[in-house]
């Protein structure tokens, strides 16, 4: 009988390592399942990682693997908080959405203004606030009625489904779209539009903000007393506790923040790549950056990485589809593959496998 | 090219560079099909696919094919159709309603890649447009349907409320009052085109109603399955024939048949006479296909059916012809009047007598 060992201490090489580890796994598995399907593994492995960004097309690719990035990187900092200290926010989706609406609101109330200076903060304040709005539900049942807030959040998600489905054949839907669903393209609209700022880098301002963000993140988690408040729950409620942190206020604040950040990544979303409310606005962004949260050892720098990784495995992944006819679900077990494999490494930095007589263990 | 010397020609000069020769010199040419589907979802993507391995075909060598399946409408479409451009595709079809500004966008930044995007009305220099007339097969069913129906109660199963399956809804409603005058329809929307589960809850729901005639806009074989055990309901296949349901339940269908289109825009690329067109096909060319009326449908009524069928194919007889009246009473076509196909394209009220509302 396999027995698995919590180690005393993880070591600090094999917690960096890990990640690397996995990634190499994951090629190596993917590059297997792609022999399988009778496709070169080279040249698929190759397509996926390493012609977006140094390829013919490199030009093209590198700003969208930055457009895709900014959103995972986004909400997966702001989950990092709660996820560290043990808070699990899952329905980062439903806030990501929820943003997205009332920033689209705002933009859409006051279409066809011009005022660019008001309207496009006003819609950065919109997306912030919906999702930290959504996000409250989840944290005050929490709080108040000891309610599961990983159920609670990720049931929230659909419902944000719901009403954006609603939304974009109803209230929001465009009056000159003949009867189509989906409201106005806010790329059509100077005062709302989040294009790039510098044309063919990718560069628009919610990958700016994605930056500034990993900086303020790794400033607060190592230097700011609320980061350490957070690591201390997240390693010993009960210490922490008594070095006086207030359990269901950091519940609120980690919500608060994780809200905000996806509600704010569903703003810059809506109003560039995506251009308008639509059924098909939800691209599980919200649930992607949890892989890459957890990618990203919860770490701002670690984060930032993970988020490029993904963001590179959807881009190359798309050119290998039609470059390489490879079927789309390959891709999806691809990534799935890679939090599956992380995980599993995980175990083995965590726990030591050890061979015992009898049943039990951890 | 390197960074600097892009930044400093600005990305559509770069996007022109990348693509300098329009057509490939030994006449061979690549198409590339964007789907929003899998190729095998039994309905709108598989059809799109299988006429597309058909004008394949009938080109061999001289065509290269590439797809993508599974693409989110938004900006992973943009992605997509660009990473086609890139790949040297001289002509794209871009097959769903919600790739139409996607569309637009790339085809903006490479003029010589020429574009085919479905059921939008979005058209540019090098961008055309093309859906099917599904309305006059739905006209052939509501016939169909107010005949057999002995509960005079029909079932839709309705998927998005846009204007091609308002416009069904009416076609359908329209033809089986005009043979039934106590005919009555129930309609379900479900705001999807393909989720076996929901339509099957919806056929089952229709049925316990009362309903013996169960017409679907959303393309699995669910409904099919559920009238099958129900006993003495009929259903139509739907973008598929669905015969393997046949004689009963299934009694006709609307197959979507994208083939000689296909083709003959694929070789005008061949022959540089391609231009960007608006094509809005029906049962004429074939685009709308007509599934065998089966035997469990009596042979008059089969008889009037394909009549009806003949009539829309040689432009006798167009579906909305007045008189017709909004569901409001509020008169829509005078008598003898012909919807022009401005109105068509836009429609978003019931006519009268359907009773509900388009949801909104």
């Amino acid at each position: 009988m396999i027995r698995l060992e919590k180690r005393k201490q993880t070591s600090r090489f094999w917690t960096y390592v890990t990640p690397i580890l996995a990634v190499v796994l994951t090629m190596i598995f993917g590059g297997v399942l792609f022999a399988i399907l009778g496709k070169d593994p080279v040249l698929a492995i190759k397509t996926i990682f390493w012609d977006p960004v140094f390829g013919e097309f490199a030009f093209y690719y590198r700003p969208e693997v930055l457009k895709k990035a900014a959103p995972l990187i986004l909400i997966a900092i702001g989950l990092s908080y709660g996820f560290k200290a043990g808070i699990w926010n899952i329905g980062a989706e439903g806030q990501y959405i929820i943003g997205a609406i009332c920033a689209a609101g705002v933009a859409l109330a006051f279409y066809p203004m011009e005022g660019r200076w008001f309207i496009f903060p006003l819609m950065i304040v919109a997306g912030v606030l919906g999702g930290m709005i959504w996000a409250m539900v989840p944290a005050l049942l929490r709080v108040y009625f000891k309610t599961n807030e990983i159920l609670v959040s990720l049931m929230l998600v659909y419902v944000a489904d719901v009403l954006i489905k609603a939304f974009s054949i109803g209230l929001m839907r465009n009056p000159d779209g003949h009867g189509f669903p989906g409201s106005r393209n806010l790329n059509d609209y100077s005062s709302a539009a989040n294009l790039e700022l510098i044309a063919g880098t990718g560069l628009h301002w919610g990958v700016i903000a994605a930056m500034g963000v990993v900086v303020a993140s790794y400033a607060i988690l190592a230097r700011h007393q609320f980061g350490f408040h957070v690591r201390l729950t997240g390693e010993s409620p009960r210490a922490a506790g008594f070095a006086g942190v207030n359990a269901n206020r950091l519940i609120m604040v980690c919500f608060l923040i994780s809200g905000g950040l996806a509600g704010v990544a569903g703003m810059f979303e809506v109003s560039g790549p995506a251009a308008q409310i639509l059924g098909s606005f939800p691209s599980a962004y919200g649930f992607t950056a949890i892989i890459v949260a957890f990618l990203g050892r919860l770490n701002p720098i670690g984060i930032l990485l993970a988020g490029l990784l993904l963001a590179l495995t959807y881009v190359g992944g798309g050119a290998a589809e039609t470059a390489m006819n490879i079927p789309s679900a390959t891709i999806q077990i691809f990534q799935g593959m890679l939090l599956f494999v992380l995980l599993s490494v995980d175990v083995l930095t965590n726990y030591r496998l050890r061979w015992a007589a009898k049943a039990g263990g951890v | 090219m390197n960074r600097r010397t892009l930044l400093a020609a600005g990305a559509t000069a770069a996007f022109a560079a990348a693509l300098g020769a329009p057509l490939r010199a030994n006449g061979k040419i690549k198409v590339g099909f964007i789907y929003v589907g899998p190729i095998n979802d039994g309905g709108w993507t598989q059809h799109h696919h299988h006429s597309a391995k058909e004008m394949v075909e009938h080109f061999g060598d001289a065509v290269d094919f590439v797809y993508q399946e599974n693409v989110p409408e938004g900006p992973d479409a943009e992605r997509a159709i660009t990473q086609m451009c890139l790949g040297g595709a001289d002509i794209i079809f871009t097959t769903s309603f919600g790739f139409m500004d996607p569309t637009i966008n790339v085809a903006k930044k490479f003029p010589n890649v020429k574009f085919e995007h479905a059921t939008g009305y979005k058209q540019a220099d090098n961008v055309s447009v093309y859906s099917a007339r599904f309305y006059e097969g739905r006209a052939i069913q509501g016939t169909l349907a107010g005949r057999v129906t002995k509960t005079n109660k029909v079932g839709y199963i309705a998927s998005v409320p846009i204007p091609e399956v308002v416009r069904g809804i009416n076609s359908a409603f329209i033809h089986a009052r005009k043979v039934n005058p106590d005919v009555e329809f129930k309609i379900v929307w479900i705001f999807e085109w393909l989720n076996p589960a929901k339509e099957a809850d919806a056929a089952k729901a229709l049925i316990e109603q009362g309903c013996d005639v169960v017409l679907q806009h959303t393309d699995s074989t669910a409904p099919h399955a559920a009238a099958k055990e129900a006993g003495g309901v009929y259903t139509f296949g739907q973008a598929a024939d669905m015969a393997e349901y046949g004689p009963m339940p299934r009694i006709s269908s609307i197959i979507d048949n994208w083939a000689p289109y296909y083709i003959a825009r694929v070789q005008a690329a061949l022959d540089g006479t391609w231009s960007s067109v608006n094509t809005w096909d029906g049962i004429s060319t074939g685009m709308v296909g007509i599934g065998e009326i089966s035997d469990a449908v009596p042979a008059e009524v089969k008889a009037e059916a394909e009549a009806m069928r003949d009539a829309i194919a040689a432009g006798e007889y167009h579906p909305f012809t007045g008189p017709i009246n909004k569901q409001d009473g509020s008169v829509w076509l005078a008598d003898g009047e012909i919807a022009d196909d401005g109105a068509l394209a836009g429609l978003n009220f019931y006519v009268e007598g359907i009773t509900g509302n388009i949801p909104s």
